[in-house]
C-alpha cells in the first residue's frame, strides 16, 4: 500500500528493546523488594524452594504477613504512585509544550502539600481531610498560577516561571504554618513532608489507587486531544477541539493526580519531570506516550524506594529525598541541555 | 477610475453572489480585547472559487480569516456558513465543513508524515470507535493529492519546508471539508516551492471541487491565482471581483500608496504589477551622470 523507506527498517531493535528493558528491570526489582529484605523478615525465603511456598501461600504465617500485608502493599504503592506521578507529568510537559513544565517544578505538588498541611491543623491527621485538602491546594495553587501567567493567553515558559515564584512563595507559607500550629500537628507534618511510603497499608493505598484509576482512564480518553493540542492552539481548534476546556479539563486531571498522590505520601519530586522525558528516550519514534509514563514512573518510584530502603544499612530513608536528590542531578543536566 | 465605482463594483459582485456563498461575514465588528480591527465587515465567499485576500499589513486580512474560521469570535453581526450561524454550530460540526491551514502548526518532536495526516480525521471520530476504512481511503487520497505519499513513513521533520506545508495541507484535506481556508500559505518558501504549492491549490480547486479562501502576500499570486479578489485596507473592503475587472492602477496605489505599472502577465493574461519604486525617478543614465558630473 505505502512504500516503506529503508528508516522504518531501522526501528524494530530499539522499539523492543526499550520496552524490554524496562519490564526486566520492573520485574527484578519487584522481585527483589518483595522476597530479599532486611530488617523485619531478615532471610525470609533464602532459597528458591522458599520463594515458591511463599507464592503458593504454603509459607507460614509470619513470613506472609511480611511478604504480602507489608512488603507488597508498599510495593503496589510505589508502582500505582509511580505512574499517576509520571502522567501527571505528561500532561503537564504537553500543555505547557516544555520539558520543565512538570506539577512539581510550577509548585502544584506544593499547593497540595500547604492544603494538607491545613486540614491536620484544622480537622487533625485524618485520611480524606488531608485527601480533599490537598486537591483544594493543588488546584489553587494552580489557578494562582494561570492567574498571574495570564497575558493575552498563556505562554509555557511565563507558566513555568510564575509556577517556580509561586512554588518559592507557598513553601514558605507551609514553613511558617509549621512553626506556628501545635508541637504535635507540627511533628506530623514534619514526617509527611518529606515524601515517604512508610505505612503504605492496603487500607491505606485502596481508595487513593480507585481515585487514581479513574484519573489515569480519564487521562487515557483525553490522549487523542492532548496530542492535538500541541500542535497549537489554532490547528487543535481547527480540527474541531473545544481548546479552553479541553486543557481546563486536562489540568484538572494533572492536578488532581498530583494531589492525590501528595495526600497519602506526601510531595514526592523529579518523578513527574523525569518520567516522560525517559519514556520519550526510550520510545522508537521519541514521543512521550501517557502509557510509557506511567511505566516509567512507577519504575522510578519503585527504585528510589529500594534505594531508600536498601541504600545505607539500618537506615531507611524517605523516599521523597532520594528522588529530590536524583531530580536535582537530572535538573541541573536538563537546563544544562537547554540552555545550549 | 474613482473609489466610488470600485464600491459600486463591490456591491454588483456580492449581489450576484449572495445566493451561493458558501461563506459570509454579516456586518461583523472584530476586536482583541478592545483593539478594533474592523467595523460593519460584510463579506461573501462565493461558493466553487478561489478567493484571495489580500490588503497592506495589518490591514485585518489575517483578522478576518480568523474569523471565517471561527477561531475568533465577533463582537457584533453574525457568519453563516452554508447559510447557518457558525458559532451555534459545534466547533467539531465546523470542522466537518471548513478546514483551515493555520500559519502557527507546530509538528510534534519525530511525527511520521501518515500519522499527522490521520490527525486530520479527528472530526470524523467517535469515542472508540476504531480507526475505519473511510478513515484510511481518506488519508490516501489527501496524500495522492499533495504528493506526499511517497515519504508517508518519513518522519515530517525530515522534510523541505516546500513538502512539511504540503503534509499539513495533507492534513486539512483528510478532514474532508468542501471549503478550506489557508493563512498565508507561502510565506517562506522559496519562489519554486511557492508556485508549486499555488499550482495545487488550483487544482485543488478546479478538479476536486474545494471551495478556497487564501490570505496572500503576494499580489502577483493573488491575481494570477484567484477567481474572487477581496481587497482590504484599514478593516474596510476596498474592492471585490475577478483580478481582471478590478485590478488597475490607481487602486494599488489607493490601497497600499504603491505607484506601479500594470502588464497582462504574458502567461496567465492577468494583470501583473510591477512596481515603479525608485527607478521610475532615477534611470540608470541619470544615476551615473549623479554619482560623475564630469
Amino acid at each position: 500500500m505505502i512504500a516503506n523507506s529503508s528508516y522504518s527498517l531501522r526501528t524494530p531493535t530499539r522499539t523492543i528493546l526499550g520496552p524490554a528493558f524496562v519490564f526486566t528491570l520492573a520485574l527484578a526489582l519487584i522481585f527483589f523488594t518483595l522476597f530479599i529484605g532486611h530488617g523485619i523478615g531478615d532471610g525470609i525465603a533464602s532459597n528458591l524452594q522458599g520463594i515458591w511456598q511463599l507464592i503458593i501461600g504454603e509459607a507460614d504465617k509470619y513470613q506472609s504477613i511480611v511478604v504480602w500485608q507489608w512488603r507488597a502493599s508498599r510495593l503496589f504503592a510505589a508502582l500505582i504512585i509511580g505512574a499517576a506521578l509520571g502522567i501527571s507529568g505528561a500532561v503537564f510537559q504537553s500543555l505547557v509544550r516544555n520539558p520543565l513544565g512538570s506539577p512539581d517544578i510550577t509548585g502544584f505538588n506544593v499547593g497540595a502539600f500547604t492544603g494538607v498541611l491545613i486540614a491536620i491543623a484544622l480537622f487533625g491527621n485524618l485520611y480524606w481531610y488531608s485527601v480533599i485538602g490537598a486537591l483544594i491546594g493543588g488546584l489553587g495553587a494552580a489557578v494562582l498560577v494561570y492567574l498571574f501567567a495570564y497575558r493575552d493567553g498563556h505562554s509555557g515558559f511565563r507558566l513555568i516561571i510564575v509556577g517556580i515564584a509561586i512554588s518559592a512563595t507557598l513553601t514558605a507559607f507551609n514553613q511558617w504554618l509549621s512553626l506556628t500550629v501545635s508541637l504535635e500537628t507540627a511533628m506530623t507534618a514534619a514526617l509527611w513532608s518529606a515524601g515517604s511510603l512508610n505505612g503504605m497499608t492496603w487500607s491505606r493505598i485502596m481508595p487513593a489507587t480507585l481515585l487514581i484509576l479513574l484519573l489515569i482512564g480519564l487521562s487515557m480518553l483525553l490522549n487523542t486531544r492532548m496530542k492535538l493540542l500541541e500542535m497549537g492552539d489554532d490547528t487543535a481548534a481547527a480540527l474541531g477541539i473545544s481548546v479552553n476546556k479541553t486543557r481546563l479539563v486536562l489540568m484538572l486531571v494533572g492536578v488532581s493526580l498530583t494531589a492525590v498522590t501528595t495526600a497519602i505520601t506526601g510531595p514526592i519530586s523529579f518523578i513527574s519531570l523525569a518520567a516522560p522525558q525517559i519514556a520519550r528516550r526510550l520510545h522508537p519514534q521519541r514521543h512521550i506516550t501517557l502509557f510509557g509514563s506511567a511505566l516509567v514512573g512507577a519504575l522510578l518510584l519503585t527504585s528510589a524506594d529500594f534505594i531508600a530502603q536498601h541504600g545505607w544499612q539500618n537506615t531507611t530513608l524517605p523516599v521523597g529525598l532520594v528522588t529530590i536528590s536524583l531530580g536535582g542531578l537530572y535538573l541541573v543536566y536538563l537546563i544544562i541541555r537547554e540552555g545550549k | 477610475m474613482t473609489q466610488s465605482s470600485f464600491k459600486a463594483r463591490c456591491v454588483s459582485t456580492s449581489e450576484t453572489m449572495t445566493e451561493q456563498a458558501a461563506l459570509e461575514t454579516k456586518s461583523v465588528t472584530l476586536a482583541y480585547e478592545h483593539n478594533v480591527i474592523a467595523k460593519d465587515l460584510s463579506v461573501n465567499i462565493p461558493h466553487g472559487k478561489f478567493t484571495v485576500i489580500v490588503g497592506p499589513n495589518g490591514c485585518g486580512k489575517s483578522t478576518l480569516l480568523r474569523s471565517l474560521s471561527r477561531l475568533l469570535v465577533p463582537k457584533s453581526g453574525e457568519i453563516l456558513l452554508n447559510g447557518e450561524n457558525i458559532h451555534s454550530q459545534s466547533t467539531r460540526e465546523v470542522a466537518k465543513k471548513l478546514g483551515l491551514l493555520p500559519q502557527s502548526a507546530i509538528a510534534p518532536d519525530g511525527i511520521k508524515v501518515i500519522d499527522l495526516v490521520s490527525r486530520g480525521r479527528f472530526p470524523h471520530q467517535k469515542w472508540f470507535q476504531p480507526w475505519s476504512e473511510a478513515d484510511q481511503k481518506a488519508v490516501e487520497l489527501a496524500m495522492q493529492a499533495t504528493g506526499v505519499i511517497d515519504f508517508a513513513q518519513l518522519n515530517v521533520d525530515q522534510l523541505s519546508g516546500g513538502q512539511r506545508q504540503r503534509v499539513w495541507v495533507a492534513m486539512a484535506l483528510a478532514q474532508e471539508t468542501s471549503l478550506l481556508l489557508l493563512d498565508e500559505p507561502t510565506t517562506y518558501l522559496d519562489i519554486a516551492h511557492q508556485i508549486e504549492l499555488m499550482d495545487l491549490f488550483q487544482d485543488l480547486n478546479r478538479i476536486q471541487g474545494h471551495t478556497l479562501v487564501a490570505v496572500l502576500h503576494d499580489l502577483n499570486h493573488a491575481c494570477r491565482y484567484a477567481d474572487h479578489l477581496i481587497m482590504i485596507k484599514s478593516g474596510e473592503i476596498i474592492a471585490t471581483g475577478s483580478p481582471n475587472d478590478i485590478i488597475t492602477e490607481t487602486l494599488i496605489e489607493e490601497v497600499f500608496g504603491l505607484s506601479c505599472l500594470i502588464l497582462p502577465d504574458p502567461i496567465s493574461h492577468t494583470p501583473l504589477i510591477i512596481p515603479r519604486g525608485r527607478a521610475s525617478t532615477v534611470t540608470i543614465n541619470e544615476m551615473k551622470l549623479k554619482l560623475n558630473p564630469h
